[in-house]
């Protein structure tokens, strides 16, 4: 079947598959290609008479340490973001999967993964209100507990990374949820009945057999918060400074593209080493 | 431990997550309705802020600009979509498992490359900033979405319907029309509620793409928190994140996410 498609049904197959395919092309494909070559020049052409082709963006890189411990930063707080998520969301997947039944699950889990459709840039700006100095969570603290607390947690690395867990959470319970689910209650019923313990049969078989999808999870939230750089100006304040920010300035505030290119190039490096790193565990996860 | 305890702190656990989640949101729009500008408690009734809101021309041509564009992006995502996803289901064909992995960049890159890639192409070949760039980008943004959830529908078609209704004459149109399309209709519905919220939340490469005073509701918002908190700000967002979570919630009942299947 794979080798004899008849002329019409070629024909067909262009119409159907051509204009999502160009258009993915002209918006994604040739934007990404473009912003490579751009990455090469030292000026915008068309902005001006002389450009020339260089390194001197990349080089850049290198030579002002800033950008390399920006990138450090990043990487040090995607991976304390990541973390969190799992701590936080894989018992989460866990009940979900293997504790609640039936329609109070499906109610459960939808309830767990709508915020995440929600809009991101508005759940960071409800953060700021939650965080600020004499804000809710302070007021609602020093209702509570008898001595007066003064948090100051907008506009910390802190409320950096609970803004991001908030954002990023669902994903990890969705994947989690999903390899949870697959995982054949017989299977924990049989290891029951030979005498397993609860620490056992997680440790021995629910955390192996999920794995994949947790890890997918973790992907999922690790490659945008390199990225990230709305989260980190919103509720990172002075202390907001990443390596996301740094690409925005030169595109909005500096106009430097070439440099703001050959710095997105370097981050979506990064991002392909971790995809590939993870590729081999999320090939699995998808059947 | 008991297996009893095990199961009442997995619910306890669960529990502060949804605490977790949903406090913020229910904060903000608690405060939208708070008399006090500074968030102030205790705690006054007030529909001020939406009044506000309702009289700034520039937050209702953001919003209106928004609505726009999700529409349009949705119309021809779902389209284009579901075109592309009938086409790798019914035919077998050298490339295809390239081009379904082609779905997977403008998910997995992060949005503020493909952001600024758009912007450094769409300038140079002379399309500029503005409401098509928009466009062009949410509708590439929303597409892998389109296709990946009205396959999963087709994945539960019966070919030998198909070949049925062709054996008894019909014509490749009217198997689609007839056969495929009403089988893939809540995949449809539900990808095409996916295209409307990737467009209608989509801040990143709105930010990037669209003319500064001429730009989405997101856009507007990150601009004015920049600027300065307003509780008007706080109004348009409790707004927003209704809208969009009633559009998800919708989704999800259509495609049965996340069900018992």
């Amino acid at each position: 079947m794979a080798d004899a498609l008849h002329p019409a049904d070629r024909a067909r197959l262009a119409v159907f598959l051509t204009p999502a395919y160009l258009w993915l092309t002209l918006a994604v494909f040739l934007p990404l290609s473009a912003m490579l070559f751009f990455s090469f020049v030292t000026d915008m052409p068309g902005d001006v008479d002389q450009w020339f082709v260089t390194l001197s963006n990349y080089g850049e890189f290198l030579r002002n340490p800033t950008y390399a411990s920006l990138m450090w930063k990043s990487l040090k707080l995607a991976f304390t973001v990541t973390i969190l998520c799992i701590l936080i969301g894989y018992p989460c997947a866990l009940v979900l999967a293997k504790s609640v039944k039936g329609r109070t699950r499906e109610a459960l889990f939808l309830m767990v993964i709508l915020p995440f459709w929600s809009n991101s840039l508005v759940r960071i700006f409800s953060w700021a209100i939650v965080l600020r100095g004499n804000g809710v969570l302070e007021k609602a603290l020093n209702a509570v507990l008898p001595f007066e607390v003064k948090l100051k947690l907008l506009f910390t690395t802190d409320a950096v990374v609970i803004g991001l867990v908030h954002s990023y959470l669902p994903y990890v319970i969705l994947t989690s949820y999903l390899a949870l689910q697959a995982v054949s209650d017989d299977l924990i019923d049989a290891a029951r009945s030979m005498g397993a313990s609860s620490l056992t049969i997680l440790w021995r078989i629910l955390l192996p057999l999920s794995l994949p999808g947790l890890l997918a999870g973790a992907v999922l939230v690790f490659v945008p918060v390199v990225g990230s750089f709305m989260e980190p100006r919103i509720l990172g304040g002075r202390m907001g400074t990443y390596y996301g920010t740094v690409i925005e300035d030169q595109f909005v505030a500096v106009y430097n593209w070439p440099l703001g290119a050959a710095l997105s190039f370097i981050l979506l490096a990064v991002v392909l080493v971790v995809l590939a790193l993870a590729s081999p565990v999320l090939r699995k996860a998808k059947t | 431990m008991s297996r009893a305890f095990l199961t009442l702190s997995g619910r306890v656990w669960l529990g502060l997550i949804l605490v977790f989640l949903y406090a913020p949101i229910a904060v903000m729009a608690a405060m939208s309705f708070n008399a006090s500008p500074f968030y102030q408690l205790p705690f006054e009734f007030s529909t001020v802020w939406y009044q506000k809101m309702a009289a700034n021309s520039q937050v209702l041509e953001a919003a209106l600009r928004s609505v726009l564009i999700a529409c349009v992006t949705t119309v021809i995502a779902t389209a284009l979509g579901t075109a592309a996803s009938i086409a790798l289901f019914r035919y077998e064909f050298p490339g295809k498992k390239v081009l379904q992995a082609l779905l997977f960049p403008p998910i997995a890159i992060p949005w503020l490359i493909t952001g600024t890639a758009m912007l450094i192409l769409f300038f140079s070949i002379g399309i500029g900033r503005g409401t098509p760039a928009v466009i062009l980008g949410h509708v590439a943004l929303a597409l892998p979405y389109v296709i990946v959830t009205v396959s999963a529908r087709l994945a539960s078609f019966d070919r030998t319907l198909e070949e049925a209704a062709r054996s008894m004459g019909a014509d490749t149109w009217t198997v689609v029309r007839r056969i495929t399309l009403p089988w893939i209709a809540p995949g449809v519905v539900a990808g095409a509620l996916f295209a409307f919220a990737v467009s209608f939340d989509q801040f990143v490469v709105s930010y990037f793409l669209s003319e500064p005073g001429d730009t989405t509701l997101p856009v507007l918002i990150y601009t004015a928190i920049r600027k300065g908190f307003t509780p008007e700000i706080n109004a348009i967002s409790t707004l927003i994140i209704t809208l969009s979570m009633a559009v998800m919630f919708l989704a999800a009942r259509y495609s049965k996410f996340g069900g018992d299947q």
